[in-house]
């Protein structure tokens, strides 16, 4: 009773408090390594060196008035950026921090195609949050980003193949253990998906260069122009949730999740007292910093560019990397 | 008897998100609740320790075709009210004709089976050499059903290019 | 239930207006384009949100004044303008202007340049996405608007030039600080383009945007950059030499296809040309007076002239008639580049993508400043 009910539920509630409590501060995350990026120093007000910053902008959303555009479709406006975060959060129940059973909440024998399948169903959020906007600039914008979430998707789950090939199981703790197993982390065998799923959850998560759709110089005026206050929010807390997920993801598949470096070779054995949900937490935070630092550098994809890029480029390497992997595991 | 319970609740949403599928006057609501449906079908495969099928159903139905069909609902304007020359009447009893002869099929097929004896699959179940859901579904895949296998692959790209050049502006 | 398309998906045209207040419009720009689906089949380009009058509040100034209102042009460079219209008006009056006035109103204008390319820099890659770019070109603008405060006591409007020469010497270690500052541009331009010129991204907004042919370009009026991306040669500069230029050495950058890319490769280049006339200026300034002879009252005798120099933004052109009798002039007509530069909008962006719109107003480079007057 207690192992079944009371133990996943309090895990659940400090994964919850955790995921949601690091996404406010993501967003301060981000302001700070872009202005250092831009040689200025980010917010320094609010609090010691700015870091009340991540507080006072919820408090400053919440505050706001609500808005709902007169025609606009009432439940459909209400309910879209409630399904744009609820998937990035419940993928986080799959997804193992540490070695030991405590840090994860379930392993599923499909974690991997849980995680892509919940995702995907957060592109109905964008969607109906155009088309409950009751205007046209928006829906076309949202039928755009979506297309391109789902686009990127087939990508994604494709280069997924090849990694599932060689990690021979599906749940995420058994790719952590194949990993470990082989002696070698998943991004030095498969070095072309781990850029694959970079390049493509930068796209899912419609992340520069691929936020086309959410452009302020676009003249359509995206998904969200609608919105104000909390939901607006909400859209873009479920955006930091995916960009979470997607680090989380790539640590598990490619960077050896909470293996420390080198996890055969026993006379590194010392790294071990570093435990293992720092060290996945640590590769966790090098690939969220990435994706802010790519941000912050490059310019942006225009919107044909980044679907040709997608279908005609993303999705045959992705073939071309099951192929290999498929001949290199009958032969090898 | 929890998971008895928890059946009979799952049967009932499903049957009333497809009935408010065919009546909801909006037809964006209306997808709306054909993706519900689809999510609790994909419920209803785990209880029958499906889980790759579950699995597969929200990433492919759900997360795919659906919000294709949305696509197409939100750019095709339905605001039109029915013709005036099509009388309800006439239609309602089309309706219940076709369903009633559906419902005899399904009960001819219900029983039927229960008039033969045990079928194979059960048998070919425990022949197949690898365990787990994915393996064994793969298993059968490729080897005993690899013909319809690839005549389905072969039919979806033949209606994908179908469509392709159906929807291809004469540029 | 039958059902229809509905209205905005008809392959009629969409209508849509972006500006005048819009984040990349550098300025108040509007346009009003009409759409098929994502290209653009026509624009409308609309001005007129800045004018000030400032050609007819001209004809109620002095000559002297007059400086004052061109500073407000062309905002970004507008040292530059107070450079045409004095040495319009001296051509004017046949006024000589000492060499050491020429070689500093030289090193200001090419200051200028490099003040106005940071500007265009910045904006046009934030317009396509990279915005870090923006806070670096920015960053060393500043410095420039600094060597200019030290100099002439304005960050923006500088009315540093009188007609016959300059108002005030430079300050003693001015010529230090400017050669520190070109120091460091020249450093920091491998930054800008380590970040942008290879970018893969990069290229494939800019490579092909944008194609102007030569005669086209020298059909629409253009000039500056636009022109000579287009790979025709004309720089006033090095045409009908004014101010010091004649004595310097510096090449002018020439663009091979006319697209975007050229545009940029071109503006970066004249960074590292005006780095070099810098230096030209400052090592071999000549000592003397900073004034030349000019009556204290300024009165051209009639008649009319045309002078035109090089600005960041292309040719910049003045024309005055004087008639001789009055204190202010008869008619004062100013050539903008960005007026006739903007001319090619129309033409450059029919074709191309909504998403391309900003990125060739950007490679444009207007001021609206300049456009409206």
């Amino acid at each position: 009773m207690i192992e079944t009910i009371v133990i996943p539920l309090l895990k659940i509630a400090v994964l919850l408090n955790a995921v949601l409590v690091s996404v406010t501060f993501m967003t301060l995350l981000e302001r700070k390594v872009i202005a250092w990026a831009q040689s200025r120093l980010g917010p320094m007000r609010v609090g010691p060196y700015g870091v009340l910053q991540a507080i006072a902008d919820p408090i400053k959303l919440i505050l706001k008035e609500d808005i709902t555009p007169v025609k606009a479709d009432r439940m459909m406006f209400t309910l879209a950026p409630i399904i744009s975060l609820v998937p990035a959060l419940v993928v986080f129940a799959v997804v193992p921090f540490g070695g030991d059973e405590l840090f994860y909440i379930t392993d599923i024998n499909v974690g991997l195609l849980f995680i892509i399948s919940v995702t995907s169903i957060g592109v109905y959020g964008i969607i109906l949050a155009g088309w409950a906007s009751n205007s046209k600039y928006p829906l076309l914008a949202s039928l755009r980003a979506s297309a391109q979430l789902i686009s990127y998707e087939i990508a994604v789950t494709m280069t997924l193949v090849s990694v599932i090939l060689t990690a021979g199981t599906l749940s995420m703790v058994g790719i952590v253990q194949a990993q470990q197993d082989s002696g070698l982390w998943y991004g030095f065998v498969q070095p072309v998906a781990f850029v694959l799923v970079l390049i493509g959850g930068l796209a899912e998560t419609n992340r520069a260069p691929f936020d086309m759709p959410e452009a302020e110089q676009e003249l359509t005026g995206g998904f969200h122009t609608e919105y104000s206050g909390m939901r607006f929010a909400l859209f873009f807390l479920a955006e930091y949730a995916n960009m979470i997920v997607i680090s989380a993801v790539v640590t598990v598949l490619f960077w050896g999740g909470w293996l420390r470096p080198f996890p055969s070779i026993d006379a590194l054995a010392f790294l071990d007292l570093i435990p293992s949900w720092i060290w996945f937490f640590g590769k966790m935070f090098v690939f969220l910093y990435l994706f802010i630092w790519i941000r912050a550098t490059l310019p942006r994809y225009r919107y044909d560019q980044l679907m040709r890029l997608g279908w005609k480029v993303l999705i045959p390497i992705a073939i071309g990397n099951i192929v290999v992997t498929g001949i290199a595991k009958v032969v090898l | 008897m929890a998971e008895a319970f928890a059946f009979y609740t799952l049967s009932v949403l499903i049957l009333g998100l497809a009935v408010a599928v065919i009546t909801t006057p909006n037809t964006v609501h209306s997808v709306v609740f054909l993706v519900l449906n689809f999510l609790c079908v994909a419920v209803l495969y785990v209880f029958l320790q499906a889980e790759f099928l579950a699995v597969i159903q929200v990433l492919v139905y759900a997360g795919g075709i659906v919000v294709l069909y949305l696509f197409v609902v939100m750019l095709v304007n339905l605001g039109r009210s029915p013709e005036e020359h099509q009388d309800p009447r006439r239609l309602g009893l089309i309706g219940l004709g076709l369903s009633g002869a559906v419902l005899l099929e399904l009960a001819g097929i219900i029983a039927y089976s229960y008039t033969r004896e045990q079928s194979p699959p059960v048998a070919a179940a425990q022949a197949s050499p690898v365990q787990g859901n994915i393996e064994e579904l793969g298993w059968l895949l490729y080897t005993d059903y690899l013909i319809p296998f690839e005549v389905a692959s072969v039919l979806l790209l033949v209606a994908m290019v179908g469509a392709i050049v159906l929807a291809r502006r004469e540029s | 239930m039958a059902t229809e398309a509905s209205p905005i998906f008809d392959t009629d045209e969409l209508v849509i207006n972006m500006g005048p207040q819009h984040p990349s419009t550098h300025g108040v720009l509007r346009i009003v384009l009409k759409l098929d689906g994502e290209r653009v089949i026509d624009a409308d380009v609309v001005i007129g949100y800045i004018h000030r009058g400032i050609e007819k509040l001209s004809e109620n100034r002095d000559w002297t004044q007059i400086i004052l209102l061109t500073d407000r042009m062309d905002y970004v460079a507008a040292a530059t303008n107070n450079l045409g219209y004095c040495e319009t008006v001296e051509k004017l009056m046949e006024i000589e202007v000492p060499r050491r006035a020429r070689y500093i109103r030289t090193v200001l204008a090419e200051l200028q340049r490099i003040a106005s390319h940071c500007l265009w820099l910045g904006t046009h890659a934030m317009d396509v996405g990279a915005m870090t770019v923006f806070l670096y070109a920015f960053r060393e603008r500043e410095l420039i608007l600094d060597l200019f405060e030290d100099y002439c006591g304005a960050r923006l409007t500088y009315n540093s030039m009188r007609i016959g020469g300059l108002p005030l010497d430079i300050p003693t270690g001015w010529d230090n600080k400017v050669r520190a500052f070109c120091d460091l541009m020249e450093s920091k331009i491998p930054e800008y383009e380590e970040l942008l010129t290879n970018n893969r991204i990069w290229l494939e907004r800019t490579r092909g945007v944008g194609v102007i042919s030569g005669e086209d370009a020298v059909g629409l009026g253009l000039c500056g950059p636009p022109l000579r991306g287009s790979g025709v040669y004309r720089d006033v500069r090095k045409d009908e030499p004014y101010a010091a230029y004649d004595e310097f050495e510096f090449d002018v950058p020439l663009g091979t296809n006319g697209d975007t890319y050229d545009r940029y490769l071109i503006r970066l280049e004249e960074f590292k040309q005006s780095i070099r006339i810098i230096r030209q200026g400052l090592d071999g300034m000549p000592e003397g007076p900073v004034m030349g002879k000019v009556p204290r009252l300024i009165k051209p005798k009639a008649g009319e002239t045309y002078h035109a120099i090089e600005s960041p933004k292309g040719e910049l052109g003045y024309f005055i008639v004087s008639d001789g009798r009055a204190t202010n002039p008869y008619r004062f007509r100013v050539r903008p580049p960005s007026f006739c530069n903007l001319q090619g909008l129309r033409p450059l962006i029919v074709g191309h993508l909504v998403a391309d719109v900003v990125t060739l107003i950007g490679t444009i480079d207007v001021v609206l400043g300049e456009v409206d007057r």
